[in-house]
């Protein structure tokens, strides 16, 4: 066959079935890496206030620590997640709301009145009662909290991403 | 030229070539576009199986969380209406085109000698297809998948001395539970795909091997 300057047959054909091919196979692929990554994508952000109690109810110098806990819906199911302050009064206006998830892995440190340090129990991290690192791998100090107190009554700000 | 040399060290170890010239580039006589049916099933497989697999990463097989799962795919998952809906009427009409593939192969004669094995797997084929629509219909968990297969299950229930005994087989017990849901959804996913994947691995070899047969005419 002499060569025609214009496309053959096949050639047509092979450029007619890849291109519908390419075109469906992009109606689902493109779609589905949306799909996939959607819970991901869509996640809410929680931005709250949460109410720890008066003050006065928190000695001066020892850190206490507070629990709580707050729902939100993940996919069809409630999810219920607890969260830890270290509430520390250093006098009568001077305070400090450390998390207590240690900086590490997320693991949940304890206070320790007697070496008077936060004691992370899985990779052995300590720090010092302002949350810096005294040993141990955390990276950095302890998570603080902003905080407010209106009325004597004290609140500190929940922000998660 | 990368790419040629790529592509002939390839071809060179796992006969790229070969394989194209005996799968694609094989001898077909003058047939028209109702032996496309067999390929169009095979497509509508190969996106039931996209689909369902994608589907399954956000449903979960179980009374009290599958029909809000779905709810959610359906109202919250970015394109969960897109890839839901494509498993849903390509449900549909897989089993119709699967079943018009089997008209055309009856009415063309091309069941005979020496393709009746082929026959044979494809119904196989077609019986698997339909189990995969009983049993996917259940899934949803809805009033309809609920009493749809209630009926279902009921039917073979009439069957003599052994009806009731393949009713509880079906459902996993006396009741339609949580076991029917479960053991529905394992089959669904698990053992009729593999059934019809090694099936359709039979048909096609066949298919390659015999070659596919022409349009009768006035001799045959």
């Amino acid at each position: 066959m002499s060569k025609s300057p214009n496309m053959n047959r096949r050639e047509f054909v092979t450029l007619v079935t890849t291109a519908i091919g390419s075109i469906m196979t992009a109606i689902v692929g493109i779609p589905a890496i949306g799909y996939v990554l959607s819970p991901a994508l869509k996640a809410k952000k929680t931005d709250a206030w949460i109410p720890l109690g008066k003050l006065e109810n928190y000695p001066v110098n020892q850190p206490t620590l507070f629990t709580f806990t707050r729902a939100k819906t993940n996919g069809w199911e409630k999810t219920v997640n607890s969260f830890g302050v270290f509430v520390v009064r250093k006098s009568d206006t001077e305070i400090e709301i450390l998390s207590n998830v240690c900086t590490h892995l997320s693991c949940r440190v304890n206070w320790n009145t007697q070496k008077q340090e936060y004691i992370c129990p899985c990779h052995d991290g300590h720090f010092n009662i302002d949350g810096k690192v005294d040993s141990g791998p955390p990276p950095r100090p302890l998570d603080q909290y902003e905080y407010k107190i209106e009325d004597g009554n004290l609140f500190i700000h929940l922000k998660e991403s | 030229m990368m790419w040629k040399k790529l592509f002939n060290w390839l071809d060179e170890r796992l006969g790229l070539t070969t394989i194209y010239n005996v799968v694609l580039d094989r001898k077909v006589p003058k047939v028209n576009w109702f032996f496309t049916l067999g390929s169009a099933s095979l497509f509508l497989f190969v996106m039931q199986g996209v689909t369902g697999i994608l589907l399954t990463v956000y449903y979960v097989p179980t009374p009290d969380h599958a029909y809000d799962s779905i709810q959610y795919i359906m109202n919250d998952v970015t394109f969960g209406w897109l890839i839901r809906g494509i498993h849903h009427w390509g449900a549909t009409l897989m089993v119709l085109v699967v079943f018009l593939h089997m008209l055309r192969t009856f009415y063309f004669a091309a069941y005979k000698y020496p393709r009746e094995i082929t026959w044979l797997t494809g119904v196989i084929l077609l019986l698997s297809t339909l189990g995969m629509g009983f049993t996917g219909y259940l899934l949803p968990w809805n009033q309809r998948s609920y009493w749809a297969t209630t009926v279902g299950t009921e039917i073979p229930g009439t069957v003599p001395f052994i009806g009731q005994f393949i009713t509880n087989v079906l459902r996993g017990g006396p009741d339609l539970s949580a076991l029917t849901l479960s053991r529905f959804f394992s089959v669904h996913i698990w053992v009729l795909p593999a059934v019809i994947v090694g099936t359709i691995g039979i048909h096609l070899y066949l298919i390659i091997r015999i070659g596919i047969s022409h349009i009768p005419d006035k001799d045959d």
